[in-house]
């Protein structure tokens, strides 16, 4: 079986400094994949050039066994790759609603000449898409907070919009940044059953996590990087018993 | 309440603004006749323009978040292109073109419209093609920059070919001709005689309303959601797909060829053209009636558009009369009156109300 | 190959002018990453005060010498630049700094609006003669022959030259060797870092735009003594090209930014006079201004970090 996502020898320098070293991921579909490390690892770098934020020096990608050329945000978000951001980037100015309707932008073909005469074909591709756009709110369980701008929400409910933005561009990769970062426990909890729910209806996942604990009880697999290296890979708990990762985590020298 | 759902079902309210707004447009003119005589009716025709072009530089401005500086300078390509199509001037430059032509070169006004549209559009994509990927501030300046190439370009092509005529400009411009009608000549309809002004205004208003129309259908479609989301976050907007390059563009081209038209429009009405009416004042001046109004939000934009565009001949009218009431004489001329205005106003919109004056009520419910 | 020299001079006064302007732009940018766009218009409203300042001189000391009723009018000038260029940041960009990007842009347009108006009303629309308070006789620098014209320079250019470099250099003194240089670089790079070793960001900040101020003023008083007149639109031009220089020698780099102005100047003088000599005239000094603006787009569109910048954005 052929993975679904397929990464290889990626490596990116800033100035002197190796950001990522010949790192290789590989995801099979319907996983739960982690990836963590200690601050300044290059997660965040790694995910960035995989979704064409940033150029790699050197790297090979294959996405549902295509190769992918990550040059340009937009193109690897249509071949199927969809991410959230760490700092949540929503669009303030709209609602919620229309935030996952934009979500659709890149599975419907509505264009200029549909918009000034909205000929039939027109109209139901939009009434598709509002329909579509607020299944996906009430997937995530925000259904009832559609007409609301979206910078009135609360922090966990805008993180769960940005999700719903995500599926809605039905990603063969759903690649989340951070998502847990600046919640509480009961909000972590919450995001948790979400993921498996997303999980659960058989779509693949990326995490980039900095809470180990929920990294631990969700992931099928784990990659960890250190330095721009990955030290280990593999389920769960054989990367929680291994050494070298302990050591990343809790610097050298220290036993027990 | 969003604009699409208002926009898919009107509500009462929205309703009864609507005809009180057609009832108001139809009736301004004997209004503002009655007030200030022709004038004031010409004032209304420039404020319909200048409608026009706002609505231009909204699209680009309000809807897509790219501010461009150097709009007026489509206005000045339609402005040109009808000046050409429809005066005198290349026949007296090109002997061989004038023994071609010996009725004059008279192109009507139905070609020159969607003419001068294209073309300021392809102009702008022109433009948008190396320039939309810099952001904001760079963007600002380089178009300001484009802005006055075309201004200098205009002032000067008048060596070794003189197309433009220089700093003196093209005049006997035609005037408009709709079904064998003369608008600048008073016309008799139904008994009443009417001005040449106020056939004008109809023929702007309905074309104001036209292109209204187009930006409240392209505001409320998939297209208008995705540039709210590059004016929003144009990283976010990527990041889900969105080719923004293209859409930016697409803004640019539209915007600028409402630009074009509103130039063709003005060339034919005032029947003549000269550079110096498409400085970057002018492109400010617009650029405060779209701010002012509340960047995207299209009723905003009109009502930004009147009181801009009134508020010239206001203050003539009353500025003049009480300064020489207070001091004996004008001290202070309007125009500065004006420009002092515009200055003021986009610092205070900016600074207290960046949402505009009369904000879509999306932006004002916080 | 007089063309060339006598451009080359011409080139080397309008770059200096360039250069100091330019030097206020990326200061500003350089800390708070916005474009003042009324900076033009402080220089305007700095060589309009110097002038009225001469004046008021001439009439109350008339038996002082030109040069030092020159020096006193420019001091004068520079701080009440200084002073306007910092009212300027307190009251149309400081509660803009978090405000979406086109805000503080939208308000130095106003600034700039308001500026000119100002001046409007105070000095008309009309250019107002500048007195040349330096030597303007012709200098030879080399001798004509009978085709040729020699190239030429006067007193007023050549102090032009040597006052923008020492007030350059000492602005690079002042930025690399003092305390104050260091804590404005210390702002520019991280304001909250800066505050917590103890320096008020707010105030490094209004120093930096009183400094570009007092540079627009200088500039803009040279300007009018080259040239002989002031008015209230004098500055919208030479702000677009010091813009344009400080882009080209890349945004927030001091000496980008005097590089930048010194090119720019040239590339203006020797292109608008070869392209002179090249269509007889047609195609001459009245396109000047295109050439600033296509270097620009040139600039934006090719090399946007310009000649000694860094790259703006970590872009694939």
């Amino acid at each position: 079986m052929s993975a679904l996502l397929q990464i290889e020898g990626v490596s990116k320098r800033f100035g002197g400094v190796n950001a990522l070293s010949e790192v290789n991921l590989t995801i099979q579909a319907g996983q739960v994949y982690g990836l963590i490390g200690p601050n300044g690892a290059g997660k965040t770098t790694f995910f960035n050039v995989m979704t064409g934020l940033y150029r790699a020096d050197a790297g090979r990608f294959a996405l549902a066994g295509t190769p992918y050329e990550p040059s340009s945000v937009h193109k690897v978000a249509q071949a199927g790759i969809a991410r959230t951001f760490q700092n949540i980037r929503l669009f303030n100015a709209m609602t919620v609603l229309e935030n996952v309707m934009v979500g659709r932008h890149v599975r419907t073909r509505n264009g200029v000449w549909a918009a000034l005469v909205r000929h039939r074909r027109a109209r139901v591709e939009e009434a598709e898409t509002r329909r579509i756009a607020q299944h996906w709110l009430d997937y995530v369980g925000i259904g009832e907070l559609a007409e609301r701008r979206a910078d009135t929400l609360s922090y966990g409910h805008q993180r769960r919009l940005e999700i719903a933005r995500a599926l809605a561009t039905e990603p063969k990769l759903l690649a989340l940044d951070e998502p847990a970062a600046g919640m509480n426990a009961a909000e972590k909890l919450q995001l948790r059953d979400l993921l498996e729910k997303i999980r659960n209806d058989g779509r693949t996942l990326l995490l980039i996590e900095h809470d180990v604990k929920l990294v631990m009880g969700l992931c099928d697999r784990i990659t960890v990087l250190d330095h721009g290296q990955v030290i280990a890979e593999g389920a769960p708990h054989d990367v929680r018993s291994n050494p070298a990762v302990i050591e990343a985590y809790l610097g050298g020298g220290v036993h027990g | 309440m969003s604009l699409s759902i208002a926009m898919t079902q009107p509500t009462q309210r929205a309703r009864i603004g609507l005809v009180l707004f057609a009832l108001a447009l139809l009736l301004a003119p004997w209004i503002a006749g009655q007030a200030g005589g022709n004038a004031w009716v010409r004032m209304l025709d420039f404020a319909l323009l200048y409608i026009m072009l706002a609505l231009g530089l909204n699209i680009v401005v309000g809807y897509a978040g790219l501010l461009d500086l150097g709009f007026i300078a489509f206005y000045a390509v339609g402005a040109y292109l009808a000046a050409l199509l429809s005066s005198p001037h290349l026949l007296t430059q090109f002997p061989a073109l004038a023994a071609a032509l010996p009725h004059g070169l008279h192109t009507s006004i139905w070609i020159i419209v969607p003419l001068a549209g294209l073309m300021a559009a392809g102009f702008g994509m022109l433009l948008g093609a190396p320039t939309l990927r810099l952001r904001g501030d760079y963007l600002a300046i380089v178009t300001l920059g484009f802005g006055e190439i075309i201004r200098i370009f205009m002032r000067n092509l008048d060596r070794p070919l003189n197309i433009t005529n220089g700093p003196k400009g093209i005049s006997s411009v035609d005037p408009i001709q709709l079904f064998g009608v003369n608008l600048a000549r008073t016309q008799d309809i139904l008994g009443f005689r009417v001005p040449s002004v106020y056939l004008y205004y109809y023929l702007f208003a309905v074309l104001a309303l036209l292109i209204m129309f187009a930006c409240v259908r392209l505001q409320d479609s998939r297209i208008g959601r995705a540039w709210l989301a590059i004016r929003e976050d144009e990283d976010a907007a990527q990041a889900m797909g969105l080719n923004t390059r293209r859409l930016k563009l697409l803004a640019f081209a539209i915007g600028a060829s409402f630009g074009g038209v509103g130039g063709a429009l003005f060339a034919s009405f005032q029947g003549f053209v000269s550079p110096e009416s498409f400085s970057l004042n002018e492109s400010v001046a617009v650029l405060a009636m779209v701010v002012l109004g509340g960047m995207g939000h299209i009723p905003g934009v009109i009502l930004g558009c009147v009181l801009l565009a009134a508020l010239p001949e206001v203050l003539r009218a009353t500025m003049g009369s009480v300064q020489q009431w207070l001091f004996g004489q004008v001290l202070v001329d309007p125009e500065i009156i004006r420009q002092l205005f515009y200055g003021l106003a986009l610092i205070l919109v900016m600074l207290y109300r960046p949402a505009g004056v009369w904000p879509a009520s999306r932006e004002a419910a916080r | 190959m007089d063309i060339f020299i006598q451009q080359l001079l011409n080139g080397l006064v309008l770059g200096s002018l360039y250069a100091l302007i330019a030097l206020g732009y990326t200061m500003v940018y350089g800390i708070l990453r916005i474009i003042n766009f009324a900076h033009g218009d402080v220089l305007m409203i700095g060589a309009l005060i110097g002038l009225c300042a001469i004046h008021l001189l001439q009439s109350a000391f008339p038996s002082l010498p030109n040069v030092v009723v020159l020096i006193v009018a420019t001091l004068i000038a520079m701080a009440a630049c200084a002073l306007l260029a910092g009212i300027i940041e307190r009251v149309a960009y400081r509660r803009l700094r978090n405000a979406p990007r086109l805000a503080p842009l939208i308000s130095g347009l106003g600034v700039s609006l308001l500026l000119q108006t100002v001046a409007m009303l105070v000095w008309t629309r009309n250019p107002q003669l500048f007195p040349q308070l330096l030597p303007l006789d012709p200098i030879e620098v080399t001798s004509g022959d009978i085709t040729h014209a020699p190239a030429i320079t006067n007193m007023t250019a050549i102090i032009t030259v040597v006052i923008a470099m020492l007030v350059m250099g000492g602005l690079l003194l002042l930025v690399e060797r003092t305390r104050l240089g260091r804590s404005m670089r210390a702002v520019a790079e991280n304001p909250q870092v800066a505050s917590l070793m103890g320096i008020n960001p707010n105030a490094v900040i209004v120093l930096t735009f009183a400094i570009g101020g007092a540079l627009a003023a200088l500039a803009g008083i040279m300007m009018a003594s080259n040239y002989g007149s002031a008015h209230f639109y004098m500055g919208f031009l030479p702000g677009i090209k010091a813009f344009t220089a400080a882009v080209l020698g890349g945004i927030g780099n001091l000496k980008g930014a005097m590089l930048g102005g010194v090119l720019l100047g040239l590339i203006e003088a020797l292109g608008t006079g070869y392209m002179g000599e090249l269509t007889d005239g047609v195609f001459g000094s009245n396109y000047q201004d295109v050439f600033a603006f296509m270097v620009l787009i040139a600039v934006l569109v090719l090399r946007p970090s310009g000649l000694l910048g860094e790259r703006l954005a970590v872009r694939a």
